[in-house]
C-alpha cells in the first residue's frame, strides 16, 4: 500500500480517532492516579534530609526537612524572580523543602536551588514531630525535661523515654477534648435553652397567656436551673485546669537545623517519629495510624491539619437526610408517571422537562434553595415556632435540612429516571399474569412490579447519593460552612439538629485549597480529602453500574 | 373489571366450599376494602406524583417571582395633607425625614427649623435659629443628604451652620425620637466674607478634614473657605480655623454655587444658564477650568443638586430639562466636565431637586406641581405625574424610600407613600453600555458592591455572559474533538473487549465532583501550564501528527507483527506513544523555552503585548473540557453504536473502506445524536460553577483572550449571593442571572432530548 493510498483510505482519521480516545483514557487514568498517589502518599513517613545550602551572600545554612517536589525551569525565569543564578547555568533545578518549624523560622516551605546544595544526608536521629500548633517540627532530640528537671539525655535515652510520655500527654489531651467537646458543649447547649425558655416565659406573659405570678414562678425555676448549670460549668473549668497543669509537665528539648535549642512541650505533640531509622513495617504502622487519624480526627490550624471527620460526618448526614426525602418522592413520582398518568403529549413534555432538570446547573438549585427554603420557608418556621430566639434565626439560616432538601430536589430527576427505566423493563407478561389472577392494580404494583423494580430504584438512589456527595456549588449557599463547631447529631435532646450548619468534603476541598493562607501546607490535605471523595464516589458509581448490569442480564433472561 | 373475575366463584359453586371460603358478607367487605386500597393508592400516588412535578415547576415560578419585582414601576400614593408648620409668610427651603419616617423637618427662609409628625403635621419642636438682631437670612443650602448639615447665609456676610439630629431612646420599650439642632461650628454666626457683604448664595460640604463653604456675595464675588475644627481635650472647647480665598468670578452673573464633598471642585451657576467648574484642589491657585451652557438661550437653571457622593451634579432648567454632569479624568489625567445624560423633560420649570440618600436617584418637582422620579445609572424616569396644583417648593425623601414629603407654594405639605424599590434596573443598565460616574466613555462593567455607601453599583450582565460563553467555548474546543472522535472510535472501531473497559472508565468521570477538577485545575494545572507553556503548545501541535505517523509506521510494519494485534486495538498502540510524547514535551519544555522564547515564554507573551494570567481560559478550557468529555462521549457513543449494523455492512460490502463507511453512512445517520451530545455538553459547560470558580481569577473582563481569566454567571452567583441583602436589586439581579442560566440550559437540554428521541424512532424504523 502506498502512502498516498493509505491516506486516501482514511486510515489517518481512524488513527486520530483512536488517539482521541487514547488521550481521554490517559487523562482519566492519570487524574485518578495523581489524586490517589498524592492523597495516599501524604501519610507515608518521608525521609528527612539534611544538607548545607550556600546563600547568595556567601554564607551557609543547614537545612533539615522533607523534599516536597523538584522542578527544572529555565535559569532566566529564576533570574527574573530576583534570584542569583550562576552565569553558566541555563536550566536550573530547584527543590521545595518542607522544613517545618513555623514558630522557629517563620517559613515552613522553602525553595532551595540545587546548585547551592551540598550532598544530602539522611541522619538516623532526625526527628519528625506532628504538633497541635505551628505545624510539623523537624530536629534532633537532646534532652527531656520533667517539671524543668532533666530526666533523659542523649539520643537513644531521650527517644526511649519520649514515647510513653507522649502517650500519657495524649491521653490527658483526650480527656481535655472530651470535657470540652462533650460536657462543656452540653452545658453551653443547656444554658442556651434556659435563656430561650426565659424569653419564652416573658413573651407568654406579654401576650397574656400566663399571669405575672406564673411567669415569676417559671423564671425563678429557670434561674435556679441556670445557677446549677453555671456551678457545673465552674466545676468543669476546674477539672480542665487540673488537666492542663498535668499535661504541661514534660518538655522535649531539641536541636533545630540552625543549631539552636528549642523546647517542644509534650502537650503539643501528637506523635513523633524518626523516619530515617524506621523499617518498612514500622513505617506501614505509622502510615496506618496517620490515615486512621485523618479519617477520624478533627481539623486543626484552620483546617490545614488534623482530620476531616466532621466533613465526612456532615456529608454522610446530609446525604442520609436527602435520601430519606428523595427516595419516596422520586419513586412515587416515577410510578405515577409510568403507571397512572394518562400517556400523551402533555405527559411527554412533563417527562422531558423532569429529565432535563438533571442537566440544570446546580447553582440554580442553590439559589432556589436559599431564596425559597432558607429565607421564605425557614423565615416562616422561625416566626411560627421559634419566636423566642429571634432575631437570631433558627431555621431561617442555611443549615442541614435546607442543604438536604435542595439536594433532594437536585437529585429527584435522577431517581425518577432510574425508577422509570426499571419499571419500563418489567415485562408486561408479569403484570398481565398478576392482573389475570384477580389482583387489583395497586396489588399488582406493590406485590409484583415494585419489588421487581427495586434494584432499579437502588441504582437511582445510589446515583443520586453519588451526585449529592460531590455537589458543592449549591451547598455554599444553603448550609455548608468551613468550620462547624458542633456536629448535627449529638447527645443533647433532640439528638438530631437539622438546623445546624455542616461541614462537607467537597466544600472542604474548595475552602482549604483556595481560602487558606498557607496553600503549600494545606495542599497534601486537600489531595487526601479529594482522594476520600473520589474513592467514595467511584465506589458508589461502580456499585450502581454493577446493579444495573446485573438487572439487565436478569430481565433479558426472563423476558425472552 | 378485576372485581368481576374475583367474584365469579362465589356465584358459581353455591355452598360447595362453605367451610373453606369466608362468608359472602365477609368477602364483600374484603372486596370493598381492596377496592378502597386500590383507589387510595391511585389517588395517593397521583397526589405525590403531581406534587413532585409541581415542586420541580416551582423552581421556575419562584425564580421568576423573585425577578418580577424588578419590573414594578415606582408609585406615589397621597396619604395626608396639612399646613406647613412654618411661621406665616415664610417659605420652606429644605424638607427632610428621618429614617423611621415618623418625623419630618422643615427649614424656613426665615431661619427657623420645625420638626413635625409626618402622619398628622403636628409640630413636635420648633427651633428658631440664633440669628442676631437686625440681620436677615439671605441664602440657604443643605449639604449631602446623609450629613444632615445645613447652612444659612446672612446679610452681614456671616454664616450659621446647623445639623439636625434625631436621638433615639426607648422609654418603656417604645421608640421615641428626640429631634434637635447641633451647631458644629458654634452657635454664633461665623464670618465668611471678610468684607461683610450680604451673601447671595452659599454652599457647604463636610469632608474628611473639615468643612468647605463657598458663597456668592451681593457684589458678585466668589468666596471659598476651608474650615477646620479642633476640640480641646481638657476644656472641651471647640476652636475653628479657617482659610478664606476669593476666586475669580466667571464672565456672567452668578446665581448659585455648589461645592463637592472632597473639597476639590466648586460649581457656579450663571444667570444665563451656564455651568462653571472651578478646580479648588489647591485653593491658592484655583482657577475656572471649564464653562458649559446647560440650557438654551433665554432659559435659565432653576434648580441644582448633587447625587449622593457629590460626584454627579443634576441641573434643572426653566424649560423643564434635567441633566446630569460629572467630572471624568481623561488620558492626560485632567478632570473634565462630562454631560452624562438628559432625563425626561418636565412640562414646567424645575423648582426643586431632592437626591436619594444612598442611591443615584433623585426627585424633581416643577412649577406645575408635577413630581418626577428619575434614576441616573439606569437612565430611567420612573414616575412623572402631577401630585399638586401649586408649584412644588421642596421635597423631602425618606432615607428608606418609603415616604415622601412634598411642600407647595400655597403652604401645604403632602405626606405620600412611596414605592420605588428597584430603580437601578433597566434593560439598558443590564445589557447596554452605561456611562458611569467618573467614566469618560460608556462601558460594560460588573461591579456590584464596594465598601463605600456612595459607590455606584454597576450591573452589566454583558461581561458575565461573555465570560460564560468564553469558558464554555474553550471547553468545547477542547472537549468536542476528543469526545466525538473518541466516541466514533469506541463505538465503531474498537474491539469489544477493550470497549468494555474504556466506556465505563470515561463515563465514570461524569460523576467526578467538579470541585476536585477545579481544585486540580487551580492548584496543579495552572502552575504547571504556566511553567511549561512550550510543552502545552507542542503537545497540542505534535499530538495529532504523532498519531498519524504512528499509524503510518504501523502500516509499514511486516504483516507478521501486525496480525498479532487484532483490528480495533489501535488505541492500545497509541497509549505508549501519547505518554511518551507527553513526557518528552514536558522534559524538553525548558530547552524549547531557552531556544525560542528567550528562556521565559510567559515573559515573551508579555513582551509581545499579551497579558498572561496564571488562571486563564486555557486552563479552564482544559479542566472544564475534561468535565464535559464524558457527557459528549457517552451520548455520541450511544448514537454511533446504535446505527443499525446492516447499513454499515452494506456499505462495506459495496467496497467502501472503513473510514468511507463512517463518513458516508455512520455519521449522517448518527449526526443528530452527536449534535445532541454537543448540546448537552455545552449546557453543562455553561452552568458549571466550581471549576470556573477555582480555575479562573473571577475578574469580569470583556475580552476573549486565551490567556486571561473571566467571571461566569454561575460563579458570580456563587460568590455574591451569600453576601447580598435579601430583596435588594443586586439580589434580584442575581436571581435573574440564575433564571437566565436555567432557561438557557433548559432550552438546550430539551432540544437535544427531543433530537435524541426522534433519532431513536428513526433507528427503530430503519
Amino acid at each position: 500500500m502506498t502512502i498516498r493510498k493509505w491516506f486516501k483510505s482514511g486510515a489517518p482519521w481512524i488513527w486520530l480517532n483512536a488517539g482521541a480516545i487514547a488521550v481521554s483514557v490517559i487523562m482519566v487514568v492519570g487524574l485518578l492516579t495523581l489524586i490517589l498517589v498524592r492523597g495516599f502518599g501524604h501519610f507515608w513517613p518521608a525521609p528527612i534530609l539534611e544538607t548545607q545550602v550556600t546563600t547568595p551572600e556567601g554564607g551557609s545554612v543547614r537545612v533539615v526537612g522533607e523534599l516536597v517536589r523538584s522542578e527544572t525551569i529555565p535559569a532566566r525565569v529564576m533570574r527574573q524572580s530576583g534570584m542569583s543564578v550562576p552565569a553558566d547555568l541555563e536550566v536550573a533545578t530547584r527543590h521545595l523543602i518542607k522544613q517545618g518549624n513555623r514558630d522557629v523560622t517563620g517559613r515552613d516551605f522553602m525553595w532551595y536551588p540545587e546548585w547551592a546544595m551540598s550532598q544530602w544526608r539522611y541522619p538516623d536521629a532526625a526527628m519528625w514531630i506532628e504538633r497541635r500548633e505551628w505545624g510539623d517540627f523537624y530536629g534532633f532530640p537532646l534532652r527531656l525535661l520533667e517539671d524543668g528537671r532533666v530526666i533523659a539525655e542523649g539520643k537513644t535515652q531521650v527517644w526511649e523515654a519520649l514515647q510513653p510520655r507522649i502517650e500519657r500527654a495524649n491521653h490527658i489531651h483526650e480527656q481535655i477534648e472530651s470535657i470540652q467537646r462533650g460536657e462543656i458543649g452540653r452545658v453551653n447547649y443547656l444554658m442556651e435553652r434556659v435563656r430561650l425558655d426565659q424569653r419564652r416565659a416573658q413573651m407568654a406573659f406579654e401576650q397574656g397567656e400566663i399571669d405575672a405570678a406564673e411567669r415569676d414562678r417559671r423564671l425563678a425555676e429557670l434561674e435556679e436551673r441556670k445557677q446549677e448549670l453555671s456551678a457545673r460549668y465552674q466545676e468543669l473549668r476546674q477539672q480542665l485546669q487540673e488537666l492542663y497543669d498535668q499535661v504541661d509537665r514534660d518538655v522535649l528539648v531539641a536541636r533545630v537545623a540552625d543549631g539552636r535549642e528549642w523546647q517542644v512541650p509534650l502537650a503539643q505533640i501528637v506523635r513523633a517519629a524518626q523516619p530515617n531509622a524506621m523499617g518498612v513495617f514500622q513505617k506501614l504502622g505509622l502510615y496506618g495510624e496517620r490515615l486512621w487519624n485523618f479519617f477520624t480526627g478533627y481539623p486543626r490550624e484552620a483546617n490545614t491539619e488534623g482530620g476531616i471527620f466532621p466533613a465526612i460526618f456532615g456529608t454522610v448526614a446530609m446525604v442520609f437526610v436527602m435520601s430519606i426525602i428523595v427516595t419516596p418522592f422520586g419513586v412515587l413520582a416515577a410510578i405515577y408517571l409510568r403507571e397512572y398518568a394518562r400517556q400523551g403529549t402533555l405527559l411527554r413534555m412533563i417527562r422531558i422537562s423532569v429529565y432535563n432538570l438533571a442537566g440544570v446547573p446546580s447553582i440554580v438549585f442553590g439559589v432556589f434553595g436559599l431564596g425559597f427554603f432558607v429565607y421564605f420557608v425557614g423565615g416562616a418556621i422561625d416566626e411560627a415556632f421559634f419566636p423566642a430566639a429571634l432575631p437570631s434565626p433558627t431555621f431561617g439560616t442555611p443549615g442541614l435540612l435546607w442543604a438536604s432538601l435542595t439536594l433532594a430536589l437536585l437529585t429527584l430527576p435522577v431517581v425518577i429516571v432510574a425508577t422509570e427505566e426499571g419499571l419500563a423493563r418489567i415485562p408486561s407478561t408479569v403484570r398481565h399474569g398478576s392482573l389475570a389472577l384477580g389482583a387489583t392494580k395497586s396489588e399488582t404494583l406493590w406485590r409484583v412490579v415494585v419489588p421487581l423494580a427495586t434494584p432499579a430504584m437502588m441504582t437511582g438512589l445510589i446515583l443520586a447519593i453519588a451526585r449529592a456527595a460531590g455537589e458543592v456549588a449549591p451547598l455554599m449557599l444553603v448550609g455548608v460552612v468551613k468550620l462547624a463547631p458542633t456536629l448535627p447529631v449529638d447527645g443533647n435532646f433532640p439528638y438530631v439538629h437539622l438546623e445546624r450548619k455542616i461541614m462537607h468534603l467537597g466544600f472542604h476541598i474548595y475552602d482549604v485549597g483556595f481560602q487558606s493562607p498557607n496553600v503549600e501546607a494545606a495542599q497534601p490535605l486537600v489531595y487526601a480529602t479529594a482522594m476520600t471523595l473520589v474513592v467514595l464516589i467511584v465506589v458508589l458509581n461502580l456499585t450502581a453500574i454493577n446493579i444495573r448490569n446485573r438487572l439487565r442480564e436478569k430481565y433479558r433472561g426472563e423476558s425472552d | 373489571m378485576n372485581e368481576s373475575v374475583a367474584a365469579s366463584p362465589e356465584r358459581g359453586v353455591p355452598g360447595a366450599q362453605q367451610g373453606l371460603l369466608p362468608s359472602g358478607r365477609h368477602r364483600a367487605r374484603l372486596r370493598r376494602w381492596r377496592a378502597f386500597k386500590d383507589s387510595a393508592a391511585r389517588y395517593g400516588i397521583g397526589t405525590a406524583g403531581v406534587g413532585v412535578v409541581i415542586a420541580l415547576g416551582l423552581i421556575f415560578v419562584y425564580l421568576f417571582s423573585e425577578v418580577l419585582p424588578l419590573l414594578t414601576p415606582a408609585d406615589v400614593k397621597p396619604l395626608q395633607r396639612y399646613e406647613l408648620p412654618v411661621e406665616s409668610g415664610a417659605q420652606p427651603v429644605y424638607l427632610s425625614m428621618e429614617r423611621y419616617e415618623e418625623l419630618g423637618v422643615v427649614f424656613s427662609d426665615q431661619g427657623e427649623v420645625s420638626f413635625f409628625e409626618t402622619g398628622s403635621g403636628k409640630v413636635r419642636e420648633r427651633i428658631p435659629l440664633p440669628i442676631p438682631e437686625g440681620v436677615e437670612v439671605t441664602a440657604f443650602s443643605h449639604a449631602e443628604t446623609g450629613q444632615n448639615l445645613a447652612v444659612y447665609g446672612l446679610s452681614d456676610g456671616r454664616i450659621l451652620v446647623g445639623r439636625h439630629t434625631y436621638g433615639l431612646t426607648y422609654p418603656d420599650d417604645r421608640r421615641y425620637i428626640d429631634p434637635g439642632i447641633e451647631y458644629p461650628l458654634g452657635k454664633a454666626p461665623l464670618e465668611l466674607d471678610p468684607q461683610g457683604r450680604s451673601l447671595k448664595a452659599v454652599a457647604i460640604q463636610e469632608g474628611n478634614n473639615g468643612f468647605a463653604v463657598a458663597a456668592i456675595t451681593a457684589d458678585q464675588r466668589l468666596v471659598f473657605s476651608l474650615i477646620t475644627t479642633s476640640t480641646n481635650l481638657f476644656t472641651g472647647e471647640t476652636t475653628t480655623e479657617r482659610d478664606t480665598y476669593t476666586l475669580s468670578a466667571p464672565p456672567d452673573r452668578m446665581r448659585d454655587v455648589l461645592v463637592t464633598e472632597d473639597h476639590r471642585a466648586v460649581y457656579v451657576i450663571g444667570d444665563s444658564g451656564s455651568l462653571h467648574y472651578y478646580d479648588v484642589t489647591h485653593p491658592q491657585q484655583s482657577l475656572l477650568r471649564e464653562s458649559r451652557q446647560v440650557v438654551p438661550e433665554g432659559e435659565e437653571i432653576t434648580a441644582t443638586a448633587f447625587l449622593v457622593g457629590t460626584r454627579s451634579l443634576i441641573t434643572g432648567g426653566s424649560d423643564g430639562s434635567l441633566d446630569q454632569w460629572f467630572l471624568a479624568r481623561g488620558e492626560d489625567n485632567v478632570r473634565r466636565l462630562v454631560h452624562a445624560r438628559s432625563f425626561e423633560d418636565h412640562e414646567a420649570a424645575i423648582t426643586t431637586i431632592a437626591p436619594e440618600k444612598s442611591r443615584k436617584g433623585f426627585y424633581a418637582g416643577d412649577a406645575s406641581g408635577s413630581l418626577g422620579i428619575h434614576y441616573a445609572t439606569s437612565d430611567r424616569t420612573l414616575f412623572l405625574e402631577p401630585v399638586a396644583d401649586a408649584p412644588i417648593k421642596a421635597i423631602g425623601v425618606s432615607p428608606v424610600y418609603e415616604a415622601l414629603l412634598v411642600a407647595t407654594e400655597d403652604g401645604a405639605v403632602r405626606f405620600m407613600g412611596l414605592r420605588n424599590p428597584h430603580p437601578e434596573y433597566s434593560l439598558k443598565a443590564l445589557w447596554g453600555q452605561v456611562l458611569y460616574e467618573g467614566y469618560e466613555e460608556p462601558v460594560y462593567k460588573w461591579q456590584s458592591s464596594s465598601a463605600s455607601n456612595e459607590f455606584e453599583p454597576k450591573f452589566s450582565l454583558v461581561p458575565l455572559t461573555l465570560g460564560t460563553l468564553k469558558a464554555a467555548f474553550f471547553a468545547m474546543l477542547f472537549a468536542m474533538p476528543l469526545g466525538l472522535m473518541g466516541a466514533i472510535y469506541t463505538a465503531y472501531f474498537m474491539h469489544s473487549s477493550v470497549r468494555g473497559f474504556v466506556k465505563p472508565t470515561v463515563e465514570i468521570m461524569e460523576a467526578m465532583p467538579t470541585v476536585i477538577l477545579g481544585f486540580l485545575a487551580g492548584l496543579w494545572l495552572a502552575p504547571f501550564v504556566e511553567n511549561h507553556l512550550p510543552a502545552v503548545f507542542s503537545i497540542l501541535l505534535l499530538m495529532p501528527l504523532a498519531m498519524i505517523l504512528t499509524g503510518l509506521g504501523w502500516s509499514r510494519l511486516p504483516d507478521a507483527i501486525r496480525r498479532r494485534v487484532p483490528a480495533g486495538l489501535e488505541m492500545l498502540v497509541l497509549v505508549p506513544v501519547v505518554i511518551l510524547l507527553g513526557w518528552v514535551c514536558v522534559a524538553l519544555s525548558p530547552v524549547v523555552e531557552l531556544l525560542f522564547f528567550g528562556g521565559n515564554m510567559r515573559q515573551w507573551f508579555t513582551d509581545i503585548g499579551i497579558n498572561y494570567d496564571q488562571r486563564n481560559a486555557l486552563v479552564v478550557g482544559m479542566a472544564m473540557g475534561f468535565a464535559v468529555i464524558p457527557t459528549i462521549f457517552s451520548i455520541a457513543e450511544d448514537a454511533v453504536f446504535n446505527v443499525p449494523r446492516h447499513l454499515t455492512q452494506g456499505s462495506l460490502a459495496l467496497g467502501a473502506t472503513a473510514w468511507q463507511t463512517v463518513v458516508g453512512v455512520v455519521l449522517p445517520t448518527a449526526s443528530p445524536g452527536m449534535f445532541a451530545a454537543v448540546m448537552m455538553g455545552f449546557g453543562r459547560a455553561v452552568g458549571e460553577t466550581m471549576i470556573v470558580l477555582m480555575a479562573t481569577g473571577n475578574t469580569p473582563v470583556m475580552d476573549f483572550s486565551l490567556f486571561s481569566g473571566m467571571r461566569t454567571l454561575s460563579a458570580n452567583v456563587a460568590v455574591e449571593m451569600p453576601e447580598t441583602a435579601v430583596g435588594s436589586t443586586h439580589y434580584r439581579i442575581l436571581f435573574l442571572s440564575a433564571l437566565v442560566l436555567l432557561v438557557i440550559t433548559f432550552i438546550v437540554n430539551t432540544a437535544s432530548e427531543i433530537i435524541r428521541q426522534r433519532l431513536r424512532q428513526r433507528y427503530s424504523n430503519l
